[in-house]
């Protein structure tokens, strides 16, 4: 049989060589193409370096074994986490390409196309909600919680590891975009019409629709462990109103994962179906209606926006109260107010289309409804600051992110409430004031918050300290770019300047536009300090260790096992006695008293599982992106065999013998009473060795 | 301080540089709300640092209470004047909402102009029915006139905004929006579409020429005898996607237009026009 | 009746094992929270075509295209497979016999074979009126939600093939009998979705 190369080419659907980048590059080598090419290598060479570095330090079947099929929550949380901050380096690189841009474009096209600088702000929103921020606070959580509340694992680890999987594999696709094909130019909200075949008959949006569609998934299944795991798993007297809040946030946080992605699912998915099958959920005419878009995307899109911000909160609540040395002011007033945000959160989708034409009353409501969720943040805020009152208050990096976070939040809460009114918002909708609020409460709010959270848990994850000087180094860079890159929006927005404008015409923005690219590159810089710091803590791991695991003098539950933390997390599942379980054992010095008895463990074994359904969907949405049906079809009918096949796996948790639990128990125990106990004024200095000094 | 900001030269397309009555109101409301949320961030600002810094662990001047952790006067006060505070400005919005609702006549001596607007790849169409003349990206009003705009869109949703006049309402395909604007005095202001539709985004801007009663009258004389005609090479050229470097005028503009543009998105349109959204299986 | 037995109703796993109960308890809590976010993805569908109910777009009417003879034949069939389903429970809690568990999880499957056959026909019959997807808003919308409870009939069928193996295989081992719980609430929550399809879509085809 002759195989023709027509016939290849259906093989691979609508992939042809001008699909890449390099080729494109090459045929037109002008700035923007070579600045597409460059992005692309970057993520070529970045994952061949990867491949043959880990070749090298032959270290394939150890990452294979203890990290992509663990189950473990603590291993899981950490790859989210890495993940984050992968696509964290791309993003925030758009971001800095897009402000040079608009700094060097007043009268001139610039450095990039309009369509390169669309594709641009779409990549850049669509990762750092999907594919940042979003992984950052699972990553967090699933660290974070199960230890909090006394369990060894999440509800369902190997589900746990599918959602891990699914958001890689959108990952995975966004990364794609930069070499084969482009990505959307519809925004990272992606509206219709203008991302129907209609308009945009390239495979961009189907490149957003799929990466967000497996990330929505993965959310959606990790909120559902969540909520069950701090349902179900917590440890005996652990009651809800002991649970730290942290523990609360990411409650909260689950819920809203599990009613607000579905929304995003369907919105995506009627939307496929308008580009593949010729639907008419969303076009112009034919009874199709926009408007519907609207509605479900931004019914996901509010509660997201406080799925992103509350287990911020939530690191904000345990930081404060931990580096003040002092309960938590207000605990009650905290849950109340939490739950308020997240229930209210559903109420106010409306005010993202004041615009879109709804009678007064409808707008006024939603107007409404949208202050009164400032009456619960700021109670949070005073919350905080009254636990930092009669405190013993130390300046530490993650300390020094939550003051930041409370005195550059409120700016972003001002903007908000003018935003909520809807006269003031058809002023500034659609414009970079818009860009300047969002990023306000996303960059102080969230990112500090994850920062923040990363920093103290990192001990807790690693078993040493994060280098102090490196890390306030970073901290200013973050706080100083911040203001820079952003206060000027404030002020372009104010004068009118829409967002996504690739090209400006009145030379008086230009001074604006260079003191918001100069913050951009500081804001680059404090990446770039991140990974300084932590490469520098690496070096010098020796001396800031902290092996009893208590390094900031800790009140949860977290804080009451090595670090690092064994895999089953506690050799005998902990007594709750009282809110701050931890704390309230250290006053009555019997934080370290060895248990009574041990009893065996039972664990998850590793599965391969997740890594092949994640696989599996990377490479469907890959197929549907490119209409190469085989490769669409096939994955789907593997991810079904891999489910049905894992249905008949009997023997999937392996055991821990009591004896050896209670040997490193033991051995733990030992190290604890040879360990100098520090004070909080030695916190930051190499005697820490995670042991706490009895506050007097 | 705002009226400050006005004057500096990137501020010149503001709303801070209002020339009507309803960016005017609008400003007032923006600058109220600011005023206030000043006074509700203030506190927090102050406390902040100051409480922070006094209670630093190496202070030994300070109480230390680890277990103080309640106090009924300080929920009092974190929980009940926010409250008040949103009530109050909850009137404030109900009352500016209804007042300022873009789709609401203003209220005038004058009589009302109408004009048509029709959001296009990447220009706009202004018509006015009662004098029969069309323009593009070129939108001439009389000063001290209320004028009702009634706008759908050729292609993708977009938003018009006149920053100097009034606040942006979204267009849409198949579907008509309103907006109601007024210049004060003559002059020349920028318009533009700010949501995001392509290419050609970042120029789809328009001047907006508030003339005097007078003069407008003359400008309607002028379109109508030297515009150009609206054929059907200009119609289709509408929905071609375009940057237009000069404002286009139309001596006339066929009865009906508007809503020939809007029956392209409806099954019942005029055999004439194909529907470029139809995909039949 | 302990406690225990009265958490599952419909599941025996014994009083003896209260680790096996826990699990339990876990798993069938979890399964449910995926209904609640299943249910919201049918919800936005039911609000979505009653919004678009309008857009017929000149095209096919719900009266025009809905075959209600085979619409009610389609919702005896799913109630009675709920039923059926029930049967299947009553037989594995109380241990009445594999046999007779997997003639009830057969006859199950039939009649959700036999409603996706009738469902499939009323589809032929649509597009052979020209009522596909692409041609209006609201075919649009019908096809979104119509057919994705189809979907999970499909896969709820699928699901009972695997257990009625699993049944054969591992007789009623702890996760055969808790996969056949969740399995059971996913069967009679496909018949409240399609109660809901039959009142607020079929329904319309009489108006």
């Amino acid at each position: 049989m002759i195989v023709h190369a027509h016939d290849f080419f259906t093989l691979l659907g609508k992939i042809d060589l001008h699909s890449f980048a390099f080729v494109r590059a090459w045929r037109d080598p002008s700035l923007n193409q070579v600045i597409a090419a460059g992005a692309a290598s970057m993520v070529v060479i970045g994952a061949i370096a990867l491949v043959l570095l880990i070749t090298w330090l032959k270290k394939w079947r150890y990452l294979w074994d203890e990290w992509l099929t663990s189950l473990d929550h603590k291993k899981i949380g950490i790859m989210y986490i890495v993940l984050a901050f992968v696509m964290l380096s791309r993003a925030l690189i758009e971001a800095v390409l897009m402000r040079t841009q608009q700094a060097m474009a007043v009268n001139t096209p610039g450095i990039v196309s309009p369509d390169h600088f669309a594709e641009l702000f779409s990549t850049h929103g669509s990762i750092m909600i999907f594919f940042v921020a979003m992984p950052l606070l699972t990553g967090l959580i699933n660290f974070v919680m199960p230890q909090q509340i006394g369990a060894r694992d999440v509800s369902f680890p190997l589900l746990n590891s599918v959602s891990l999987w699914l958001t890689g594999a959108g990952a995975g696709l966004m990364m794609a975009s930069l070499v084969i094909g482009k990505f959307s130019t519809g925004g990272w909200s992606g509206y219709p019409p203008f991302t129907e075949l209609t308009y945009n008959a390239g495979v961009g949006p189907d490149y957003w629709i799929w990466a967000v569609t497996l990330s929505s998934l993965g959310s959606t299944l990790t909120g559902l462990n969540f909520a069950v795991t701090i349902y179900k798993k917590r440890a005996p007297g652990m009651h809800l109103m002991r649970l730290p809040l942290f523990c609360w946030t990411a409650l909260c946080t689950s819920i809203l994962m599990i009613f607000a992605m579905p929304p995003l699912t369907v919105a995506t998915a009627m939307l496929a179906l308008d580009r593949y099958l010729g639907f008419h959920f969303f076009t112009n005419g034919m009874g199709g209606n926009m408007m519907n878009y609207a509605n479900l995307f931004w019914l996901f899109g509010h509660p997201e926006v406080y799925i992103l911000i509350l287990p911020a909160f939530g690191v904000y609540s345990e930081v404060v109260s931990a580096f003040s040395s002092k309960r938590l002011y207000g605990y009650t007033s905290l849950v109340l107010a939490t739950m308020a945000i997240a229930v209210l959160s559903f109420t106010v989708w409306l005010h993202h289309f004041f615009t879109m034409g709804q009678n007064a009353d409808i707008n006024g409501f939603f107007g409404i409804a949208t202050m009164t969720i400032g009456i619960p943040t700021g109670v949070k805020i005073y919350d905080w600051i009254w636990t930092m009152f009669r405190g013993e208050v130390r300046f530490t990096v993650p300390m020094l992110y939550s003051i930041a976070f409370m005195m550059t939040f409120v700016l972003g809460g001002m903007s908000g409430i003018l935003l909520a009114m809807p006269p003031a918002d058809y002023l500034v909708h659609n414009t970079l004031f818009l860009v300047a609020h969002f990023h306000n409460m996303l960059i102080p709010g969230m990112l500090y918050g994850m920062i923040a959270g990363y920093t103290y848990w990192f001990p807790k994850a690693f078993g040493f300290r994060l280098h102090e000087g490196w890390g306030k180094a970073a901290f200013v860079c973050w706080v100083v770019g911040f203001y820079l890159a952003f206060m000027p929006l404030y002020a372009l927005g104010l004068a009118g300047v829409a967002r996504r404008t690739h090209e400006l015409f009145d030379p008086a923005f230009r001074p604006w536009l260079i003191v918001a690219e100069v913050g951009g590159l500081i804001l680059l810089t404090g990446l770039a300090l991140l990974f300084v710091q932590l490469y520098v803590s690496i070096r010098d791991r020796e001396n800031n260790r902290v092996p009893v695991g208590d390094p900031w003098d800790g009140r949860g539950l977290e804080w009451a096992n090595a670090a690092p933390a064994p895999e089953y997390n506690f050799a005998l599942i902990p007594q709750v006695h009282s809110r701050d379980t931890f704390a309230w054992r250290k006053e009555h010095d019997c934080a370290y008293d060895p248990p009574d008895e041990y009893r065996d463990i039972e664990m998850p074994r590793n599965s391969m599982s997740g890594v092949i359904i994640g696989v599996c969907g990377g490479l469907a949405g890959f197929g549907l992106v490119w209409h190469i049906w085989w490769l669409a079809a096939l994955p789907v009918l593997g991810v079904i065999a891999t489910v049905i096949a894992r249905s008949f796996a009997r023997d999937v948790h392996y055991t821990i013998p009591a004896a050896k639990v209670a040997a490193e128990h033991g051995e733990w125990l030992r190290l604890i009473r040879e360990t100098r106990p520090v004070d909080r004024f030695q916190e930051t200095s190499p005697a820490n060795r995670g042991l706490a000094a009895r506050v007097p | 301080m705002f009226l400050a900001l006005a004057g500096c030269g990137a501020f010149h397309d503001s709303f801070f540089n209002a020339a009507g009555p309803i960016a005017g109101q609008e400003r007032h409301l923006f600058i109220i709300v600011s005023i206030v949320m000043l006074f509700v961030i203030g506190p927090v600002l102050i406390l902040t640092p100051i409480i922070a810094w006094h209670y630093r662990l190496s202070n030994t001047k300070h109480a230390y209470r680890p277990h103080w952790s309640f106090s009924w006067i300080l929920e009092f006060f974190i929980w009940v004047p926010p409250t008040l505070i949103v009530i109050g400005l909850s009137f404030l919005l109900w009352n500016y909402t209804h007042k300022l609702d873009p789709y609401r006549p203003i209220e005038s001596s004058q009589p009302t102009l109408e004009v048509r607007a029709v959001s296009l790849d990447w220009k706009w169409l202004f018509i006015y029915p009662r004098q029969h003349v069309a323009t593009v990206n070129m939108l001439a009003i009389p000063a001290g006139r209320p004028v009702h705009i009634e706008m759908t869109s050729g292609t993708v949703m977009q938003s018009l905004m006149i920053p100097q006049l009034a606040g942006q309402i979204y267009t849409m395909g198949g579907m008509t929006t309103q907006l109601h604007i007024q210049a004060d005095h003559p002059g020349t202001y920028t318009g533009q579409n700010t949501q995001y539709n392509g290419e050609g985004f970042a120029k789809q801007k328009f001047a907006v020429n508030a003339l005097a009663p007078q003069q407008f009258d003359e400008w309607i004389a002028h379109v109508r005898a030297t515009g150009k005609p609206f054929d059907a090479k200009a119609y289709h050229h509408l929905f071609e996607k375009s940057v237009e470097k000069q404002p286009i005028l139309f001596s006339s503009a066929p009865d009906g237009l508007f809503q020939r543009i809007l029956d392209r998105y409806h099954p019942t349109a005029r055999a004439s026009d194909t529907n470029p959204e139809v995909i039949r299986p | 009746m302990s406690a225990n037995e009265v958490k599952h109703a419909g599941l025996n796993l014994g009083d003896t094992d209260e680790v096996t109960h826990e699990q339990a308890g876990e798993g069938i809590f979890g399964f449910w929270v995926f209904l609640m976010s299943d249910a919201i993805v049918f919800a936005l569908l039911f609000a979505t075509y009653g919004v678009m109910l309008p857009g017929t777009a000149g095209g096919p009417t719900p009266a025009s295209e809905y075959d209600m003879k085979s619409a009610f034949i389609e919702t005896l069939l799913l109630l009675t497979s709920s039923f059926t389903f029930g049967l299947a429970s009553i037989a594995m809690k109380h241990e009445l016999g594999r046999v007779r568990l997997q003639f009830w999880l057969g006859i199950t499957l039939l009649l959700g074979l036999a409603f996706l056959g009738f469902e499939l026909h009323d589809f032929a019959s649509m597009f052979s009126d020209g009522a596909y997807g692409s041609r209006s808003g609201y075919l649009s919308s019908f096809f979104g939600l119509v057919p994705l409870h189809g979907l999970h009939v499909f896969f709820g069928s699928l699901w009972i093939v695997v257990m009625m193996v699993q049944v054969s295989w591992f007789g009623l081992d702890a996760r055969v009998k808790i996969n056949l719980l969740r399995l059971g609430l996913f069967w009679h929550f496909l018949d409240i979705v399609w109660v809901g399809i039959f009142s607020v879509v079929y329904l319309q085809g009489l108006i």
